[in-house]
């Protein structure tokens, strides 16, 4: 029996159909990625609280203030945003106990053991003038600051980078250096 | 030979086309795995600032968004060219008057299933020219709504001074 012929789909017009489904895609999709520096706001304090425990001593502060023009002052010192990350960095580790520098508190970190844990805090505070950019700049080199310190105490303990780390690891890090970073309560520093 | 020679006729080779629809479908999975929807039309202009040190969001589903930046040309006769907080598809009419955050996060929160609300993030995408002024009232206002996992949105890049 001779085999009967199929008619062969035309084609052809494959390519149109394809080339509509891509440009409706170009046209109702968006290509930028969703990236950050993600945060925890402070709750607000419940109005009958005493103001009596936020009594921090004061070598475990450092202020860093971003004034309307963009310029930073770290300690009490103003500063550029380049030389920020050495300053956070000497004052999260204090190498030497200098007495005006935060103190340490010897923590049993679970997987690690007994490690001096920094007592510091950092209070960021900006003007209601300061640009975004500049603002966001100075978030980054306390973060890279911060990430820093935990690769370099990662090396130490476990021999590799902390982001190589298992997750139980970076909780260890985390926990023997801390990323403490208050954003002060807004304060209008404009002069009247 | 001679049949070749009867068919071509001088006449240039036709192309063989029948594998562009398989380029077309190979670059439309490319878009399709590379984007994600557009979910609402931004109608202020928001360039983010640069930072190196970012994070990815982890979830996307439970990601909410504020966008902070001047009104783009055809909203700016309405609008003014001041910074503005888009809302979902509305910019907002007043600065000083942040309450429809409150209830934009509401409504947000309602739309995230019980579980996950803790985890809920906002992620403020202002124009890097933006004063803080206004993000430090959007910030605060989050804090009155207790929407307090936030993220910055900036883009990777070599920071400037």
């Amino acid at each position: 029996m001779a085999k009967k012929k199929v008619p062969e789909i035309n084609g052809s017009s494959m390519a149109d159909i394809a080339f509509i489904a891509l440009i409706f895609f170009l046209m109702v999709t968006t290509m930028d990625k969703e990236e950050g520096i993600a945060r925890q706001l402070p709750p607000i304090p419940p109005e009958d609280q005493k103001v009596e425990n936020q009594e921090v001593n004061r070598r475990n502060i450092i202020q860093v203030k971003i004034n309307a023009n963009d310029r930073l002052l770290a300690g009490s010192q103003p500063m550029d945003v380049s030389q920020l990350k050495d300053k956070i960095k000497e004052f999260m580790t204090n190498p030497y106990d200098d007495p005006s520098l935060p103190e340490k508190e010897v923590k049993d970190v679970k997987g690690i053991g007994p490690v001096p844990v920094s007592k510091g805090v950092i209070s960021l505070q900006n003007d209601r003038g300061t640009t975004y950019q500049a603002y966001i700049t100075v978030q980054n080199e306390l973060v890279k600051a911060i990430n820093e310190l935990r690769d370099d105490f990662s090396m130490k303990t476990f021999g590799k980078k902390y982001s190589k780390l298992t997750e139980e690891q970076q909780e260890s890090v985390r926990e023997a250096v801390p990323q403490r970073i208050s954003e002060a309560e807004p304060k209008d520093v404009r002069k009247k | 030979m001679a049949k070749f020679i009867k068919e071509n006729k001088g006449e240039l080779p036709q192309m063989n086309t029948s594998s562009l629809p398989d380029i077309v479908f190979i670059i439309l999975m490319f878009f399709m795995v590379c984007t994600s929807m557009r979910q609402t039309e931004t109608k202020v202009r928001v360039r983010t600032p640069q930072a190196s040190e970012i994070a990815k969001l982890d979830r996307k589903d439970l990601a909410t968004y504020i966008y902070i930046g001047t009104p783009s040309q055809q909203y700016q006769k309405e609008y003014g060219t001041d910074s503005r907080i888009q809302l979902n598809d509305v910019i907002c009419k007043d600065n000083n008057d942040l309450s429809s955050i409150r209830d934009f996060i509401a409504a947000e929160r309602e739309k995230i299933s019980e579980a996950d609300r803790p985890f809920m993030q906002v992620n403020i995408k202002a124009d890097q020219d933006t004063r803080m002024g206004i993000i430090t009232d959007v910030k605060q206002e989050l804090r009155r709504c207790s929407a307090l996992k936030i993220m910055y949105g900036a883009r990777k890049g070599g920071v400037q001074k």
